[in-house]
């Protein structure tokens, strides 16, 4: 692997090089354990190879919010994954500095049984914080989330929205070095949302940067500053979020 | 604005994959104590005996147990503290193991989203195995006292006991897990093994029941026996258990945990493609 300083702009805060993220996936699916062990004997493994990212090459700097668009299957969110360090890519380098803190699905890092205030400590210590940390946020995070008395009941008696207002609440509530937003801002109603929309831009002032992956092309024009296309697994635009936007949408169009 | 001291992370750049894990689970230490607590709060909230059915539980199982077995194994004095004594560390092991299996589902979906020591379900499920196992002694020490027997000093050395039945689980466990990854099969097939295991390991019945010519394969084999003694020994014998056991059963332990952590945290970066 190339171990080379990277020419980084001063103040990128993450830098792919090269990145390429292969599946192999079996030719058919082998479910048991005995039949591996016959096809590896038999030598008759096959393996169809799938490049969810292909050489991604990609800068972006300190305190931008960027986006990422392009149409389903495209690898928006494995890019998401090589970016929060979950998926190593195949090939290529990931440069990362500062922490990075991805928007979990509704649900991941919850539990049912467990109340509001409970479920804030379990999401802070997965988001990596410490808990004397959560304790000196917990007002805070309990006023966004708006759920008031409800935050001492479990968290099976919630509706969808109070969920969604709770997640959103308990992770950023800190100003994480990097945001992943994958396909948030679609859940929750427009207050909601405008709210969310405030608080990432909040968040630029004070030096996060947010990686967003939408489909609503008026939310990443009204935020973002510079976006990407992507296009089965390669890029197909780098620019100003308006130009990739209308380049986006004449290939839609034309299709 | 932010210092510039934030931590980077460079893919071309990780140490070996098992040191970098030990540290996750480290930094990652709050993490481990609230999935501790998780488990044990989730579990029982909704019950109306509550945390008391750790306690209940090995107590019911010993109760039918002694009850079904008390005349076929007379010869033991003291018999249901017997059962107890080997029933709680079985039971140790294999909710544990089994737990570490089911946690890698419920795991595997924020570990698809997120950056965690990928160890960190499988060293909270051992947590919460501590955590009930060390409930259990109230039972234990209950019985024997209703039982006339005598409570031993020697009970004092039984966390060191824990300590290394412990770590024998978190290594099977990692690499069971990590098979079952691979191999959906392989947690049920876990299951059956493990029913077959309990009964080659003398916990319900004394060691003298099986003859002298099938007790090398059965015993000296078996990493269970060893660790099912040292916990064993020194509750209901009074005694420290000898060098020779506590060796083995030190030696098997350690050296299962580093197999599996080994093992697990190389195999952990494909985790994301295969979960």
């Amino acid at each position: 692997m190339n171990m080379a300083e990277l020419n980084n702009q001063p103040n990128t805060v993450i830098h792919l090089q090269d990145v390429t993220v292969r599946y192999r996936l079996p030719g058919e699916r082998i479910h048991t354990f005995k039949e591996y062990v016959i096809r590896i004997l038999q030598n008759k493994i096959k393996f169809k190879d799938f490049y969810a990212l292909k050489n991604i090459n990609l800068e972006i700097p300190k305190g931008e919010i960027f986006a990422i668009i392009g149409n389903n299957g495209a690898g928006k969110s494995t890019l998401l994954k090589v970016i929060s360090r979950v998926l190593i890519p195949t090939q290529g380098r990931v440069w990362i500095k500062g922490a990075v803190s991805p928007l979990l699905e509704l649900g991941a890092g919850f539990h049912p049984e467990l109340t509001g205030r409970e479920n804030i400590f379990l999401n802070g210590t997965i988001l990596g914080h410490p808990i004397r940390e959560i304790e000196e946020h917990m007002d805070e995070i309990i006023e966004f989330s708006e759920l008031g008395d409800f935050i001492d009941s479990p968290l099976r008696t919630y509706s969808s929205g109070m969920y969604a207002r709770l997640g959103f609440a308990a992770s950023t509530s800190w100003e994480p070095d990097i945001l992943i937003l994958d396909e948030v801002l679609s859940v929750g109603d427009e207050t909601f949302r405008k709210k969310c929309e405030a608080r990432m831009r909040g968040f630029r002032t004070g030096g996060t940067t947010s990686i967003l992956v939408s489909h609503s092309m008026e939310s990443v024009m009204s935020l973002c500053k510079s976006a990407a296309w992507l296009d089965r697994g390669t890029i197909r635009l780098v620019g100003t979020a308006s130009e990739v936007v209308k380049a986006y949408r004449q290939a839609q169009s034309g299709a | 604005m932010k210092t510039s001291d934030d931590p980077i992370y460079d893919s071309a750049k990780r140490g070996p994959v098992a040191l970098e894990e030990l540290r996750g689970i480290f930094q990652y230490r709050d993490l481990i104590f609230q999935l501790v607590r998780r488990d044990i709060v989730a579990r029982y909230k909704r019950s109306v005996l509550g945390i008391a059915w750790t306690m209940l539980q090995p107590l019911g199982m010993m109760v039918i147990l002694s009850l079904v077995f008390s005349t076929l194994f007379q010869s033991v004095k003291g018999y249901p503290s017997y059962i107890l004594s080997g029933l709680i560390a079985w039971t140790f092991f294999a909710q544990t193991t089994s737990a570490m299996i089911t946690q890698i589902v419920w795991g595997g979906a924020l570990l698809k989203q997120i950056y965690l020591p990928r160890t960190s379900f499988s060293v909270s499920a051992v947590g919460t195995g501590l955590v009930n196992l060390a409930f259990s002694f109230i039972p234990l020490v209950l019985i024997i006292i209703l039982f006339g027997l005598p409570l031993y000093w020697s009970i004092l050395f039984v966390p060191v006991s824990m300590l290394l039945l412990a770590a024998f689980a978190l290594g099977v466990g990692l690499i069971i897990s990590t098979l079952a990854i691979y191999f959906p099969d392989v947690s049920e097939m876990y299951a059956v093994v493990l029913v077959a295991w309990m009964y080659l390991t003398p916990i319900i019945y004394p060691e003298e029941l099986v003859p002298e010519a099938y007790r090398f394969w059965i015993f000296n084999l078996n990493p269970m026996y060893y660790l099912v003694k040292v916990f064993r020994v020194p509750l209901f014998e009074g005694t420290l258990p000898d060098t020779l056991t506590l060796a083995t059963a030190a030696g098997i332990s350690i050296l299962t945990l580093l197999i599996g952590w080994f093992f697990y945290s190389n195999k952990a970066d494909e985790f994301a493609y295969h979960l």
